[in-house]
């Protein structure tokens, strides 16, 4: 059960790894997200571990069967496996992925301890992914999914999403 | 089945998570508005996703292809070994939020503890569920203080949800053999242990939300050793009624 924090990535899988999504953040792919914790070939069979966001995320059985079906096109057998340690945290998101969903619309995790201020109504520091104000206010610390908590602007008055940061 | 205990100690655990999850999923499309509705679905789904970890580990020790479908849905009432409190009802949002209160202050003590357990898979769930029920215990905390310490009605409500579930407590305290067995092999957490702390963190927030700690010294117990209360069938006939009506039935 333990694998190294850094991840095991054969390079030569990355091209098809790319082409895969998280079904409810399209615009992040599965490396983007830092859920791949393995993928190498052995014996002609991909091996991948694949870690969850958050324990009951259902994203995670399409995540994998996405995977098996992605490589099954090129003619590849894949062997899936889902490991809990060590444990996802909000860190394993890459640079880019942070922007691609800030442009998406959901603001990206702060660090720990601002990430506590704002959802304990402390600070307003979440910005606006619409118009980039910060006079925000938390309407729930849970969201559309579990990885997320609701936010309001202030100024444009749109409601907003914000992606819980993870320790 | 050659690890038994162990078997038993992780459904000890696994078992609160199952039926909370379910209590809070009957409020799916219910909740009182549509932000504390999915506030409440999300962290029934976190309880469930920990269940399966459970349950999967579970499954693997008592061999035999049973998995952790079985587990979930095919038991009798006494084989579940959930503590009472969690199966309590619904009834009035007060004691929604009361009960997950009194859950979650005790089930992140437990995480914690559990993190040093001599066994890695229980570590590693225990690792992965804690930050979940930090976040549960945030949101439930936060709703004692804004319910006791707001107008007269809802504090009236809420303290008579903490009153009417206070019994429910200390049963959490209590251990079953398996939990004697496996605290003594390093792998099992002493939950009487929790007890001081559980009562310190619960009475700040009681405090806080300027309500009455309990003062009955009479305690239910029963559910760890499977004698539950009179909603536990209820329950069980809805989470199970797919299974029990088209056995073996598969999404």
């Amino acid at each position: 059960m333990t694998i190294a924090i850094q991840p095991n990535i054969d390079k030569a899988l990355l091209p098809i790894l790319e082409t895969v999504s998280d079904p409810e953040i399209p615009v992040l792919t599965v490396l983007d997200l830092g859920v791949i914790r393995e993928a190498i070939e052995l014996e002609g069979i991909v091996q991948i571990k694949l870690t969850p966001t958050y324990s009951g995320c259902p994203a995670m059985d399409v995540i994998g069967d996405d995977l098996a079906k992605a490589f099954s096109e090129i003619g590849k057998e894949t062997n899936i496996q889902l490991v809990l340690a060590p444990a996802w945290t909000t860190d394993w998101i890459s640079k880019a992925g942070k922007l691609k969903m800030e442009a998406y619309g959901i603001a990206a995790p702060l660090e720990e301890t601002a990430d506590k201020d704002a959802l304990l109504g402390n600070a307003k520091i979440i910005k606006c992914t619409n118009c980039g104000s910060t006079n925000t206010h938390l309407v729930s610390q849970f969201g559309s999914t579990a990885c997320k908590a609701l936010f309001k602007c202030d100024d444009c008055q749109e409601p907003f999403d914000y992606f819980k940061c993870l320790k | 089945m050659k690890n038994e205990n162990l078997y038993n100690y992780i459904l000890g655990i696994a078992d609160n998570s199952l039926i909370l999850g379910q209590r809070l999923g009957e409020l799916c499309g219910h909740g009182p508005n549509l932000e504390t509705d999915i506030a409440l679905t999300n962290i029934s789904l976190d309880l469930f996703g920990q269940t399966r970890s459970y349950y999967q580990y579970a499954a693997q020790i008592s061999g035999g292809g049973k998995t952790e479908d079985d587990i979930a849905f095919l038991r009798m009432e006494r084989q579940y070994k959930n503590v009472l409190l969690v199966e309590q009802p619904n009834a009035h949002f007060g004691f929604v939020l009361g009960r997950q209160f009194l859950f979650d202050v005790y089930h992140l003590l437990l995480m914690e503890k559990l993190q040093s357990s001599s066994d890695e898979t229980l570590v590693a769930i225990a690792k992965k569920t804690i930050k979940e029920v930090s976040y549960h215990e945030r949101f439930s905390s936060d709703w004692v203080k804004r319910l006791g310490d707001g107008t007269d009605e809802s504090n009236k409500k809420m303290q008579e949800a903490i009153d009417g579930l206070w019994p429910y407590t200390d049963e959490l305290f209590q251990l079953t053999e398996a939990d004697r067995i496996m605290v003594s092999d390093g792998i099992g957490v002493d939950v009487s242990k929790l007890k001081k702390d559980y009562l310190k963190r619960v009475s700040e927030i009681l405090k806080e939300a300027t309500l009455k700690i309990p003062e009955s010294k009479y305690f239910q117990k029963g559910g760890k050793e499977g004698i539950h209360s009179e909603h536990m069938g209820y329950l069980l006939a809805d989470l199970q009624y797919m299974q029990r009506s088209y056995p073996n039935m598969k999404w």
